[in-house]
């Protein structure tokens, strides 16, 4: 039996969501057996595969580069599940919605640096007016809030969905969770 | 037993006799209660549980958050059970698919009309507006988020109002009017727009009426009203004062 095809991203998140994927922990090798992560921050793959199973979707959408990443993954991938508070509310990175990007920038770059105390313009994706959750960009299939969402859910969510059954998970978990 | 102005006309009618029992039926079940009983009264009287937010024990029905609308056969609106009184040989149905889908409607509303960020919220874990996320199988929101600019005030000594977190059940409002009888608190605006202020609209830290008693904090549904010094997930309400208070002066009016 061919393994399921899994791909990760963190768009605008902590990693605190992959941090509880990593707290499966020794179940992580009982899952091997059955899946391959095949695009991740955890893995070493520098463009999005084709042929995706399963995504799960860290963080809120906040920059172009977000948004063409969840774009190409969506478009990459059978089944895409809005993984934590981050992609389901935007959640904390939605705090700078009340601002301007230009405001938003200013503080951290100038009003709060030691040093430097100007606006990025290389290497930092462009922000976008608004930090939004991903299913107001792409079709969601699950829904995953928590924050994190807890390893026991993330687990028995990848077990359910294993099995082809429906997961379930609002029973098990819940906004700031 | 305080009804809204339009149903306290209905319980002080003379030409209705006080004790009436009625007949009726919930979710196919009949039951029997007083007429001056409301639709949420008698349903929690039988184990049938409606959700409600802005309803709270001791205090009197505002019919403000619209969550425990209930279908009555043969009124094309739903009816909110907490200020609803039944009638003689009504079918009420408390969970049909069309109520449940507007609830959980009238709960994702809530949260695109303020900043409810639960991770960080002093109440989370505790709150009444989270613990309906579950109860009603809310996974995610359908309508966008507005992001208001909503203000925090912090100028009183010991408490502190976030109206990012405010749902607007007015129970902060009641319980200063009818309980603490300062009556501090009231509403301004309409609509989305409205908001809760403290005397009229001054900062709470200077009102004149607020006798800093914190019955509103403790019965704050989320954490809009807290004590200051609370961290992320600390600020537990306590709310037993309430039936505790409407108790003895039950017993002082006898």
């Amino acid at each position: 039996m061919s393994r399921l095809k899994i791909a990760t991203t963190w768009l605008d998140g902590c990693s605190g969501c992959h941090m509880s994927f990593l707290d499966i922990d020794e179940r992580l090798l009982e899952l091997s057996d059955k899946i391959e992560l095949v695009y991740s921050p955890l893995v070493d793959m520098k463009t999005i595969p084709e042929g995706i199973d399963l995504a799960l979707i860290e963080g809120a959408v906040s920059s172009e580069a977000d948004k063409n990443e969840l774009l190409k993954l969506r478009a990459n991938s059978k089944i895409l599940i809005s993984f934590g508070d981050c992609a389901v509310t935007a959640n904390v990175p939605g705090m700078r919605n009340h601002f301007s990007v230009n405001d938003t920038l200013s503080r951290a770059y100038v009003e709060n640096s030691d040093s430097g105390k100007c606006l990025p313009s290389v290497s930092v994706p462009k922000l976008i007016e608004f930090a939004r959750p991903v299913h107001e960009y792409v079709l969601v299939d699950f829904f995953l809030p928590g924050c994190p969402p807890p390893a026991d859910v993330i687990f028995s969510t990848l077990c359910e969905l294993l099995e082809g059954k429906t997961p379930s998970p609002i029973t098990k978990t819940r906004f700031g969770a | 037993m305080r009804y809204p102005s339009f149903l306290q006309r209905t319980a002080d009618r003379a030409d209705v006799q006080p004790v009436r029992v009625l007949t009726f039926s919930i979710n196919g079940v009949t039951v029997s209660a007083r007429e001056d009983e409301t639709i949420l009264t008698v349903a929690r009287q039988n184990g049938i549980s409606i959700p409600t937010l802005c309803h709270l024990d001791g205090l009197s029905e505002r019919g403000a958050c619209r969550l425990c609308i209930v279908e009555i056969k043969g009124s094309p609106k739903l009816s909110p059970a907490c200020v609803t009184l039944p009638r003689q040989d009504m079918e009420i149905i408390t969970h049909s698919d069309r109520v449940m889908d507007y609830r959980r409607k009238i709960l994702e509303l809530l949260f695109t009309e303020r900043n409810h960020v639960c991770s960080v919220c002093v109440s989370n874990g505790h709150c009444d507006l989270q613990a309906l996320t579950v109860e009603l199988g809310m996974t995610h929101v359908h309508y966008d988020y507005l992001h208001p600019q909503q203000m925090v005030d912090a100028s009183h000594e010991r408490f502190s109002v976030d109206h990012n977190r405010c749902v607007l059940c007015q129970r902060c409002v009641r319980v200063c009017d009818e309980i603490e009888g300062a009556h501090t608190w009231d509403v301004m605006g309409r609509g989305h727009l409205a908001k809760v202020i403290t005397d009229l609209n001054e900062p709470w830290g200077e009102s004149t009426t607020c006798t800093g008693c914190g019955k509103c904090v403790q019965v704050c549904p989320t954490g809009a009203l807290s004590e200051k010094g609370k961290s992320v997930a600390e600020m537990t309400k306590k709310r037993l004062f309430l039936p505790y208070l409407k108790l003895m002066r039950g017993e002082e009016e006898r």
